[in-house]
């Protein structure tokens, strides 16, 4: 979109919202924002009714910070704990059944491609790991089989947390959870490896304790799908709601992981790894 | 040709081109409506008997006619996609039936909800109870309530029109719902009989998003911030409000289309015979073989009207009520176990005790007209002696 749509006329300026106004004046829309700009500029999300020390919102502020071009990015999502603060960005999101989402997206970004063939549409799928991992898994992999150009960005809390805290296919195994009364009986699902054989051509697995990481594994992501294909990141994005540790210990407990489960990874194709070395 | 294709005025296209007549199969005819439809993009998965007309839509694809397709993963994973594309703000198409059906059961509301002009083609099947592929339409009995227009065609010439005016009807700026047209699969799928169609070189003019009353998919329409607080999971009673407000306005859209069906389809049923005392009520393959039926009755002497419902939701209830008003006996043959139509005319009609739900054939068994004959005749006999079915 050009700034010029959101820019209220002088006469009705005034009676907009401040908050609206700031989003114009010092908004991401003009120029190019990033992780590492958070604290001076206006974010695309602000207010969110996430728990507290939720890694989920972090992990949503931190790709928000994130998006090469939000002025033309459109989420797509699921139902649970993601959509609280995602349905109060300032761009298009949408999230409709649970699971439906690679599949939404594939629609969108093909019908944008017919509609605005210049323009670059990022469609980007945000969700849990519920949503990507178990009842969304087929249309993920689909998604990716297909090498269409969306990015997706799976919120790793390794627990259905919006639903009370139930066992997911990312849940690690042993752990004690509702619907797993004797501990997980499996280990996570490799989602991530799966995403190298099945045709993305970009992925990062990070976590939030890394916020230029995780700044820079979404920006990767989005840049690439729009040349090449689709694109993964993986970020950890632990809960202390249901995972009953204090909330401001979330960082430590993703830092931690670093060193364990979630050690930093990046994958990519030859002609990507050329691609993201002339940027 | 794709390319020499112009727009022409929707109502040309129904009412005014000259049409020619050909001797082709409903999934033919369905693949001929897409044709002239200028649709952006379909999204196809086989399922038996609906598959051929995907094919040919994916051939006329290949051809130019349409911008986009492809063959997805599986129904809910079409039904999606193609969510996801009219979101994207274009004119989409696909297809499915039965199990395809079910299987997708969980997008339709959200089409109705997102109010998206989807039009989706059902070819009607059996479902697993015990599994069939053979036609019924105990689908459109599930389907009833998801809040989407149904349209009932009778044969080709009513598939291929249908499909063309749901896209009038389901894009109009006060309606802006899908629209389902349904047929009873392989009697209309797979057998050819005579449509009459208008030129292959007019279409539909092209969906136009800046028409829609909710704001279209793109980061083009303003504002950014759609939302400040999420409704979802809220537990108050502005929340719950808003949610039933937006329900009652998917029910009053569906309201609102009527007089587009009106001016589209010639209403949302026909009679014939309107003076008669009996009528056969019925939609799909059920009302040829009702003709079937009428015809033999007349022979025998025994006079009967036929009501041809169309829309199926929103449902003619009035217009039954009226059409049958001074009716003794209303026969409604079904090509399904549940009897679906039978209970939606039972609640439309005062004195529903004239409502006869039968004959009712499931699992692929064909509807011989004797069947309705004899329905029609036991009824009479039941009800007023013998005497009646020979006057």
């Amino acid at each position: 979109m050009s700034t010029k749509i959101i820019t209220p006329v002088d006469e009705f300026a005034d009676f907009l919202p401040q908050e609206y106004k700031e989003l114009v004046a010092r908004g991401p829309y003009r120029e190019r924002r990033s992780v590492e700009d958070l604290g001076t500029f206006k974010e695309i999300i602000e207010e969110h009714p996430h728990c507290a020390g939720c890694g989920v919102s972090l992990g949503i502020r931190l790709l928000a910070a994130a998006l090469p071009s939000p002025e033309d990015t459109l989420i797509v999502g699921t139902p649970g704990c993601s959509f609280f603060g995602l349905v109060q960005a300032a761009l298009n999101y949408s999230n409709t059944a649970f699971g439906n989402q690679n599949a939404v997206a594939t629609g969108l970004k093909r019908m944008l491609q017919i509609r605005f063939p210049h323009v670059h549409k990022d469609v980007v799928v945000v969700a849990g790991d519920g949503g990507i991992a178990d009842i969304g898994l087929d249309l993920t992999l689909h998604s990716w089989f297909r090498r269409e150009k969306i990015t997706t960005i799976m919120l790793d809390n390794e627990v259905y947390a919006n639903t009370g805290g139930q066992e997911s296919g990312m849940s690690r195994q042993g752990q004690v959870l509702n619907m797993a009364p004797q501990g997980k009986r499996f280990s996570k699902i490799p989602v991530f490896e799966m995403a190298k054989v099945s045709g993305c051509v970009y992925g990062a697995r990070v976590t939030v304790a890394s916020p230029r990481k995780v700044g820079r594994a979404v920006r990767n992501a989005i840049l690439v799908a729009r040349e090449f294909g689709p694109t993964y990141v993986q970020i950890f994005t632990p809960c202390p709601t249901n995972m009953k540790f204090p909330p401001n210990q979330t960082l430590k407990v993703a830092k931690e992981a670093e060193k364990d489960h979630y050690t930093y990874e990046e994958f990519m194709s030859a002609e990507v790894a050329a691609y993201l070395a002339r940027l | 040709m794709a390319r020499q294709q112009r727009e022409v005025d929707p109502e040309y296209l129904f009412f005014e081109a000259p049409r020619e007549q050909v001797f082709i199969t409903g999934s033919e005819a369905v693949a001929e409506a897409v044709k002239r439809g200028n649709v952006d993009m379909a999204v196809a998965y086989p399922i038996t008997p609906q598959s051929e007309s995907m094919h040919l839509i994916g051939d006329l694809y290949a051809q130019g006619y349409l911008k986009d397709y492809y063959r997805g993963e599986n129904e809910f994973a079409v039904m999606a996609a193609v969510h996801g594309a009219s979101l994207g703000g274009g004119r989409v198409f696909t297809a499915t039936c039965g199990p395809g059906t079910l299987r997708a059961m969980e997008m339709f509301p959200v089409w109705a909800g997102s109010r998206q002009p989807i039009v989706c083609a059902f070819m009607c099947r059996g479902v697993s109870l015990p599994p069939s592929i053979q036609p019924e339409n105990i689908e459109m009995a599930m389907l009833l309530d998801t809040g989407m227009m149904m349209f009932h065609a009778e044969d080709a010439q009513d598939f291929f029109d249908m499909i063309l005016r749901a896209y009038a009807i389901a894009e109009q700026p006060d309606v802006h719902l899908p629209a389902g047209v349904f047929v009873d699969g392989f009697f209309v799928t797979h057998t050819r009989s005579a449509v009459m169609l208008p030129p292959e070189d007019i279409k539909l003019p092209a969906y136009d998003p800046r028409r829609a009353p909710v704001p279209t998919f793109d980061m083009e329409t303003p504002p950014m911030r759609i939302i400040r607080d999420p409704l979802l999971n809220k537990s108050n009673f502005i929340s719950y409000l808003a949610n039933a407000s937006w329900h009652q306005e998917i029910i009053a859209a569906a309201e609102r289309a009527r007089k587009y069906i009106r001016r589209y389809m010639g209403g949302l049923l026909e009679v014939e015979d309107p003076f008669a005392k009996i009528f056969l009520a019925a939609s799909g393959t059920a009302v040829s073989q009702s003709r079937e039926a009428i015809r033999v009755l007349k022979d025998e002497g025994i006079q009967v009207g036929l009501i041809k419902i169309k829309s199926i939701r929103p449902f003619p209830a009035e217009e039954i009520a009226a059409a049958t008003a001074h009716a003794e006996l209303i026969v409604v043959p079904e090509f399904n176990m549940g009897g679906w139509l039978a209970r939606e005319i039972k609640a439309s009609v005062d004195n529903n005790r004239r409502v006869v739900g039968g004959p009712r054939v499931f699992g692929g068994m064909t509807m011989p007209a004797e069947l309705i004959v004899n329905e029609v005749k036991n009824a009479l006999r039941d009800r007023f002696g013998a005497e009646r079915t020979n006057s």
